[in-house]
């Protein structure tokens, strides 16, 4: 039943795709074609990391209200980007060769995050307010760390070091979408190694560690995994706080099942369709009134108060 | 046989347990009574090596407890938390077959599948398979917990409080089958933390009284369960009659 379910959500997922990339088509067609599959590609790498990294995220703090948005991992991406520019100098950055240059940035998300949440998470784990609170908070020092970092460049460091801050998918860099694939899949391939013990982690830290599980690094290495995938979706669009809420919870409602084998994949399609067929809404048939980040951020944070508040009253 | 010796805990600085040495019979059931803060959850913790000592050694069957591995130590002893998540979406069949991770770790065969469908019957589960852990009663729920112990299959069984919250219908049923569970020939022992002073002196082969951290006796139930022992441990007049051959607790 939950591998029916997955299909279709893959189903939908590749119709909204050639939906997208087929409508009103007229020459030339080489170059629409490109741009289009290029823009596609990126929507769907950051759907499918943003949510798989949310399922995972969720399920290591036990709580499903946080996503690596709202605590500030995105923020974090951006700030260490930032860092190197103030340190390397506008140019110094423009000049260094595009795909180590990614692969240092990754590098230096998941050990910053690592060292960081791993910390603060588990001194909190055992309070869910703390832990919201805590996590919002985090997030908001991320991004004030990136707002100071960035008053510190010059004018034209600054627009280099800006273009990475803001959510867009109207200009998508090629280059970026073809080094975010093989990190996506890769990311994929460990999260999907790792579903059998974040099941057993359901259980909560205490009952996960009574069955054997070494939570602490467990821990680690999910956190490993949500840096790689939020490196990866931030490097290609910007920082997304809430889409990946509105994904975990879609293909939590969406799919009869708990096990992350079919989670994290499902919330990978689920965020991936979002993207595609908002972006589609607004290219096509809204005619760009809007932007979609906006539209998905608003929707997602509504989905992030109606779940704090039902918790309340609950 | 669990020995513990000189265990000492301090958390930020406050001491929680403080020099305690005792043993508990590696059969039967042994129930871990004192007033509310003395300790007991700590002791539990401590015995089940999740809780690292200050000071102070635990080995149980002779192995020292904090230098075990992870997988080791599951396989020789099973915890169940006095408080358990929610997992809504998961089914009875689900949870149970968890208590399996430590010797299959990912990759259930058949034995492992056996195992669980014994300890499914054991705990009389079988009508409760398919059910949703959201949509079962207390007592359910909890015998649902203790059958994935079950199916843990190790020597020893740590219970913090698994009877808390129960009414006396569940509680005693609860009580039976962990009596049943840790019957001499069964090869497995069971320690309980419990409230209940009326249940321990019902079902107790041993019995561990905590005050203040440290350890204010143990020893079997005919020692330890006296109207002297008990008023001293809770610091309340408490008294052991007996009433068609079985005693019972009266407080005052």
């Amino acid at each position: 039943m939950a591998d029916r379910s997955l299909l279709i959500l893959a189903a939908a997922c590749a119709g909204a795709a050639a939906v997208y990339v087929a409508w009103g088509l007229q020459g030339p067609y080489g170059f629409i074609l490109s741009l289009r599959a290029t823009r596609l590609a990126a929507l769907a790498i950051v759907g499918a990391s943003v949510g798989a990294a949310t399922v995972i995220f969720q399920t290591i703090t036990a709580n499903r209200l946080l996503t690596p948005g709202i605590v500030g991992f995105d923020s974090l991406f951006v700030l260490i980007q930032t860092l190197l520019v103030l340190g390397l100098g506008g140019m110094g950055y423009a000049a260094l060769p595009a795909f180590p240059k990614f692969l240092v940035e990754i590098l230096c998300l998941c050990a910053v995050a690592v060292a960081l949440f791993a910390s603060v998470l588990r001194a909190g784990s055992s309070d869910m307010t703390r832990l919201v609170l805590t996590g919002v908070i985090l997030g908001v020092l991320m991004r004030g760390l990136t707002g100071f970092v960035q008053r510190l460049l010059d004018p034209t460091e600054f627009a280099l070091a800006q273009a990475a801050t803001f959510a867009s998918f109207n200009s998508i860099d090629p280059v970026q979408v073809a080094f975010a694939a093989p990190i996506l899949i890769l990311a994929l391939l460990l999260a999907w190694r790792l579903s059998p013990v974040l099941d057993v982690a359901l259980l909560g830290r205490d009952g996960a560690r009574s069955l054997g599980v070494d939570h602490e690094r467990l821990t680690m290495a999910a956190l490993a995994v949500v840096a790689m995938l939020v490196a990866t979706s931030t490097a290609v669009a910007g920082p997304v706080t809430f889409l990946g809420l509105l994904a975990a919870s879609l293909a939590a409602a969406a799919l009869p099942h708990w096990r992350h084998a079919v989670l994290i994949p499902g919330a990978a399609l689920t965020g991936a369709l979002i993207l595609i067929v908002g972006q589609f809404l607004f290219e096509r048939l809204l005619g760009l009134q809007s932007t979609l980040p906006a539209i998905v951020e608003s929707l997602g944070g509504l989905v992030f108060l109606v779940m704090v508040l039902k918790r309340r009253t609950a | 046989m669990i020995r513990v010796t000189n265990l000492g805990l301090a958390i930020d600085g406050k001491t929680i347990l403080h020099d305690i040495s005792a043993r508990i019979p590696p059969q039967g059931l042994t129930a871990v009574i004192g007033p509310n803060g003395a300790g007991k959850s700590s002791l539990l913790y401590c015995l089940s090596g999740l809780t690292r000592p200050t000071s102070g050694q635990v080995s149980i069957d002779g192995a020292d407890i904090t230098a075990a591995r992870t997988t080791d130590r599951a396989r020789m002893l099973a915890l169940l938390p006095q408080v358990t998540p929610a997992l809504p979406r998961l089914t009875v069949a689900d949870l149970v077959a968890f208590g399996r991770w430590p010797h299959h770790r990912g990759r259930p065969n058949d034995t492992d599948r056996r195992i669980v469908a014994q300890a499914i019957r054991d705990l009389d589960l079988d009508d409760l398979l398919d059910r949703r852990l959201d949509t079962l009663s207390g007592g359910q729920r909890q015998r649902a917990f203790i059958a994935m112990n079950h199916a843990q299959s190790t020597p020893w069984m740590l219970l913090d409080e698994p009877l808390s919250a129960l009414d006396p219908r569940y509680a005693s049923d609860i009580m039976a089958r962990l009596v049943e569970l840790s019957r001499p020939g069964t090869g497995r022992a069971i320690v309980v933390v419990m409230h209940d002073l009326a249940m321990a002196v019902r079902h107790a082969d041993w019995v561990i009284c905590l005050k203040a951290g440290r350890l204010f006796r143990s020893g079997p139930p005919s020692e330890t369960l006296t109207g002297a022992g008990l008023s001293a441990l809770f610091d309340t007049p408490i008294h052991v009659e007996h009433l068609r051959g079985r005693p019972v607790v009266i407080i005052d």
